[in-house]
């Protein structure tokens, strides 16, 4: 099976504190760091062991800059066959419509199976597979906790409310987005990075990927303002002082509020 | 203004409480329209539905078609294509199906689409305003909204307040006649129960939780710790079940459990949405967490900055001593 996986690079909430600049217009950007979005590894990871299974190749491809090269090395170093990059000037500020649009274009110039995104990325928005699936009328599913392949087509089943699994057949090809816990991806040392340090990411630009102007600011119809921080609501009491004092006073309300007795 | 339909989620004939909600934030994006509802089924139930939603839409547009009974999104996003009119602004919450549904009814109804919306702020000309959360809700931000040729927005679920508005006696519309037969290349089989695990987080009325700050499976100890100290259980977030350390019996949230404790104790929890969306009957929550910033503490009664790994020994420890 020849899977497409549709990977971003985000910055890692888990190793940054997100806070507002300055200004007060945007988040701070100086010493973000970035990683692979959380859902695509374990998209890329579904991708490898489909493969492992059943034959086929990975392929990774991300929207962006040259920045962006570093997650397809990474995705490529757990297994990937192939990386792209899909990079032009006239690709900024697209919005999620405008990302699907190129993606479309890109997947048009080759015949894959199966195209894999994560569920969501930083942004929570959860658009550009279905939007993706739509533009290309395959069938599409969300939130997708495990597949099992058949002939021609899949068994799914999706994450819906409550702990609830919905089971699902799906004919190929298809757009599946990839809830996080399916599996467990494969650990990436950095000696695997350094063998795919030098393996070629071809880069495909608007004109290659056959694109009027529309995919990028232009054709926006959705576009971000600025960040702001939401007023507090009613907040937490924060308990401050010296651990002891802290584990004293928390003792207290506990017990008040029915936690111990 | 175009015109606003409110799609209704529902299930075994009642409306989801999401209903109300699109309703209330149909008002914000136009105060001067009475938005409809639009309901596919098939049968009594889609009847029921339909039939309840009269006191609080103008008009409830009615499409029923046996392909329907099971809301499959590809077979209801046809059935809207061919219904709905050019142009229109679709409401629809940001579930497990909204998400699944609504990405491509923007792309066929090529209108704008805005997902996971907390507020909207009104409408300039063709431009709608409105506020979304970004980074697990760390921070907002102002989204701007061309909707000269329509849009989809899904609306979070429990961000907008029910109105208390007089009934407005809609009519239903029926549209089933509008929509042929229907074809997916994605068919619903079954629906699977969850496994039910060791212990049943939602019968204790102290729950330890642990998020992402746990670190370490070896550091769930601490928590089962101070749990059996508190005579508690041991709950968690997505996160932690994510990486195989605890049973997702033990999760927390729209997609895992629902508890009403009547103290939770969140550990190393950032709190979106989603797991917040599991803790219900207002608890007294704590929250404990090394990120000052993290938006658990927005919820919380009370709040402590500073790292579960340190903490909840201490903690633990001086309950023991007690």
């Amino acid at each position: 099976m020849e899977i497409l996986v549709c990977t971003r690079r985000v910055p890692d909430t888990s190793e940054n504190e997100i806070e507002m600049n300055g200004a007060g217009n945007d988040i701070e950007r100086d010493d973000l760091v970035y990683s692979v979005n959380e859902a695509d590894n374990y998209a890329v990871e579904e991708a490898l062991e489909i493969v492992e299974r059943t034959g086929g190749i990975v392929t990774v491809v991300t929207v962006g800059g040259e920045d962006d090269e570093e997650i397809l090395r990474r995705e490529m170093a757990m297994g990937a066959k192939n990386g792209v990059l899909l990079s032009d000037d006239a690709f900024s500020g697209a919005d999620g419509k405008g990302i699907a649009t190129i993606l479309a274009a890109f997947v048009k110039k080759g015949h894959y199976d199966l195209i894999l995104t994560g569920v969501q990325a930083e942004d929570g928005a959860a658009q550009v597979g279905g939007m993706l699936a739509a533009m290309l009328d395959y069938p599409f599913a969300s939130l997708v906790n495990s597949i099992e392949v058949a002939p021609g087509k899949l068994k799914i089943a999706r994450e819906i409310e409550g702990g609830n699994k919905e089971i699902n057949e799906i004919d190929l090809p298809c757009v599946l987005s990839i809830q996080t816990g399916i599996n467990e991806p494969r650990y990436v040392g950095m000696r695997g990075i350094r063998q795919v340090a030098s393996v070629p990411i071809p880069t495909f630009g608007a004109v290659e990927l056959g694109l009027n102007g529309n995919a990028g600011a232009a054709g926006a119809k959705v576009r971000r303002v600025d960040y702001f921080t939401a007023p507090e609501g009613k907040g937490a009491e924060m308990l401050e002082g010296s651990t002891e004092a802290i584990v004293d006073s928390l003792i207290e309300l506990l017990k008040a509020k029915g936690g111990l007795n | 203004m175009p015109r606003i339909f409110a799609y209704i989620v529902h299930q075994n004939g009642v409306a989801d409480d999401s209903a109300a909600e699109l309703a209330a934030a149909a008002r914000k994006v136009d105060a001067g329209q009475s938005p409809a509802a639009v309901v596919t089924g098939w049968g009594a139930e889609c009847d029921a539905v339909c039939e309840s939603l009269r006191a609080s839409f103008g008009e409830v547009w009615k499409i029923a078609n046996e392909s329907l009974a099971y809301p499959n999104a590809e077979l209801v996003r046809k059935a809207l294509v061919s219904v709905l009119p050019a142009g229109c602004i679709v409401l629809a919450p940001h579930s497990h199906f909204g998400t699944d549904l609504s990405p491509g009814l923007s792309i066929k109804l090529n209108a704008a689409y805005v997902p996971d919306v907390v507020d909207i702020e009104g409408a300039d000309g063709a431009a709608l305003r409105l506020v979304r959360q970004e980074f697990g809700g760390q921070v907002s931000a102002h989204v701007r909204c061309d909707i000269s040729s329509g849009a989809v927005v899904t609306i979070r679920p429990g961000a907008f307040k029910p109105l208390e508005t007089a009934p407005a006696g809609g009519v239903v519309v029926d549209k089933s006649s509008t929509v042929g037969a229907l074809t997916a290349g994605r068919r619903y089989l079954e629906t699977i129960a969850p496994e039910t695990g060791d212990v049943d987080i939602t019968k204790y009325p102290v729950l330890v939780s642990i998020g992402r700050g746990i670190q370490e499976q070896e550091n769930v100890a601490i928590a089962q710790d101070l749990a059996d100290a508190l005579g508690a259980a041991v709950s968690c977030s997505r996160p932690v079940v994510d990486a195989k350390w605890m049973e997702k019996s033990r999760q927390v949230g729209s997609s895992g459990q629902t508890v009403k404790p009547k103290v939770y104790l969140a550990c190393g929890i950032s709190g979106s949405f989603q797991h917040l969306a599991g803790i219900k009957g207002n608890p007294f929550i704590v929250a404990i967490n090394k990120n000052p910033k993290a938006p658990i503490f927005r919820v919380a009664d009370v709040g402590i900055a500073a790292d579960i790994l340190e903490f909840l020994p201490e903690l633990t420890a001086k309950i023991r001593e007690r």
